[in-house]
């Protein structure tokens, strides 16, 4: 005998509860209007003002600025990591005149801002011209653009060497044990073992060091470089159009977006071994 | 009151006071106290420099604390909202959004004025432009910092909150948000050191701070390297100074932690 007399009857599912208009809710519609509307009175701004002889004058140059910032940060960026290799190995190595030097450069570099760098070797090192021009280095320091590069450069050699000391010391002391027990030597352990698992590591921290090199290398527009922010401040003194600065906004945050989503997309691909 | 209080000052001024450092060991050469050296200028803009980043650092906070609340709500719009700002903020360089900040204020305020029909030349505060920019920059580096907090504390502990039949508010106050200062302390160290640099963009903009009071005096003098060089170790002290006094905030506030 079962005890179940009677089955209930088949039913439609619960309506589905309305949610209710909660005041994040409310706020978050109204952020985002607040949103649109600057994008709508962005886009207005610019088809308003839209003057296809400012365009054609000065949409060159900025092409041209554009190309003289990715240069100007590449080139640094490359130069910077050669820099860093001796800095971040002295600043792990046993040797304490060494550990001290390069932790003063690091220290120093890292915090001061660029912009006083960038014056202190521009206009420092420019005011020592007779000296300059018996060392035969004038070329070199007469220049903005080299000024910039070289303090780009050891700005960020100071960066890249943390973030390289600090990625081969994450690596755990057992993989150079297990590499030292398989009977491989010292230079060839720390090439095909610990630094592959160093740089993958570093990675994240070296995408977020260019991104913040693309940012910083605007500074050397103050010293009379005409990269992407040198010539939206030309343009800018020229037409005294509010535009120029949003052109150039647009331009540096395609820029590091991009970058970012290369560098996810390098992260994705480089660690698909370490997916679980 | 105020005049034994501004004596304490002056005597206790590191730049120009009885026992400064430039009063020491400036002499009566370049970077001595008053008409003839450039201390007490280059003091005046280390105090700029400091009051623009004290004075920074509260909006930057705050309005990283609410962005960092959107984006950890359940509302999807809301999330929305607050990446938009931080991934414009972020990507624009420190720079540009001083210029964006300054021009745009003053381009708005003179056509808004202008329809009320005054027509004059409208300058804006620099030392408010710069706070603002530096401030929107802030905010959206440190509601970074906090949402990885926010991740790092347990649901369980909102939930004892309920159970205690805690308000939301202070549920907030009074268990998340002294977990949140803990966790989050040592990113916002680093946040408040790249603040102290970033103050220098101000000097574009005129603001006498003091990058722009030793190019003041390096141009003057014509002792270039002299001068950027004491800026550089201006704001090495001042880096030096923070990260020591901040050490003592980090200790005070792993207090209560267990130790290990």
């Amino acid at each position: 005998m079962s005890a179940v007399e009677h089955l209930i009857p088949p039913r439609p599912a619960p309506p589905v509860a309305k949610r209710p208009l909660t005041a994040s809710k409310v706020f978050g519609i109204g952020v985002l209007l607040l949103w649109a509307l600057l994008a709508l009175a962005l886009v207005s701004m610019v088809i308003e003002g839209w003057d296809p002889a400012k365009f054609e004058r000065y949409g060159p140059r900025y092409l041209n600025g554009l190309w003289t910032t990715l240069t100007l940060v590449g080139i640094s960026i490359l130069f910077g990591a050669v820099l860093s290799l001796p800095i971040a190995f002295a600043r792990m190595s046993q040797n304490r005149v060494l550990n001290a030097i390069a932790y003063a450069y690091v220290y120093v570099f890292r915090s001061t801002p660029l912009l006083a760098q960038l014056f202190l070797i521009y206009y420092g090192l420019g005011s020592f011209r007779p000296q300059l021009e018996a060392v035969g280095l004038w070329w070199f320091f007469r220049e903005a653009w080299y000024c910039g590069l070289f303090s780009l450069t050891l700005n960020t050699a100071a960066y890249q060497a943390e973030i390289l000391r600090g990625a081969i010391q994450s690596v755990p002391v057992g993989q150079h044990e297990g590499a030292a027990a398989l009977g491989i030597s010292k230079r060839v352990s720390f090439w095909k073992i610990v630094l592959p698992q160093a740089l993958i590591v570093a990675l994240r921290p070296y995408g977020n060091e260019i991104i913040l090199m693309i940012k910083g290398s605007a500074v050397v527009a103050i010293v009379t470089v005409y990269d992407l922010m040198g010539e939206t401040r030309y343009a800018f003194s020229r037409t005294f159009d509010y535009q120029t600065y949003l052109w150039a906004a647009i331009f540096y945050l395609t820029m590091v977006e991009a970058l970012r989503h290369l560098w996810n997309f390098i992260e994705r691909r480089l660690t698909r071994h370490l997916v679980r | 009151m105020s005049g034994w209080l501004s004596a304490l000052f002056d005597t206790l001024d590191p730049f120009c006071g009885p026992v400064g450092i430039f009063t020491w060991l400036g002499g009566t050469g370049l970077v001595s106290c008053g008409d003839t050296g450039w201390g007490d200028e280059i003091a005046f803009g280390v105090k700029v420099t400091i009051s623009l980043a004290l004075a920074t650092l509260p909006v930057g906070l705050l309005i990283g604390f609410l962005i960092a609340l959107a984006a950890q709500s359940q509302e999807k719009l809301l999330r929305l909202a607050a990446g938009i700002y931080t991934t414009i903020f972020r990507g624009l360089p420190e720079l540009l959004t001083l210029f964006i900040v300054y021009y745009g204020a003053q381009t708005l305020l003179q056509s808004v004025l202008a329809a009320f029909g005054y027509e004059g030349r409208v300058e804006i505060n620099a030392f408010v432009a710069g706070m603002v920019a530096l401030a929107v920059v802030f905010s959206s580096y440190s509601s970074e910092v906090l949402l990885s907090a926010f991740r790092a504390i347990p649901r369980g502990q909102y939930e004892a909150g309920d159970s205690l039949g805690l308000h939301r508010g202070k549920t907030m106050v009074l268990i998340i948000l002294p977990q949140l200062v803990r966790i989050a302390l040592p990113g916002l160290t680093n946040l408040w050191l790249i603040l102290l640099k970033d103050t220098s963009y101000v000097s574009v903009i005129g603001l006498a701070d003091i990058v722009r009071q030793t190019g003041i005096a390096a141009r003057v003098s014509k002792e270039a390297f002299f001068f950027y060089f004491l800026a550089c170790l201006l704001y090495l002290a001042l880096a030096m100074i923070s990260s020591y006094g901040l050490g003592f905030v980090e200790r005070w506030a792993k207090r209560s932690e267990v130790s290990r």
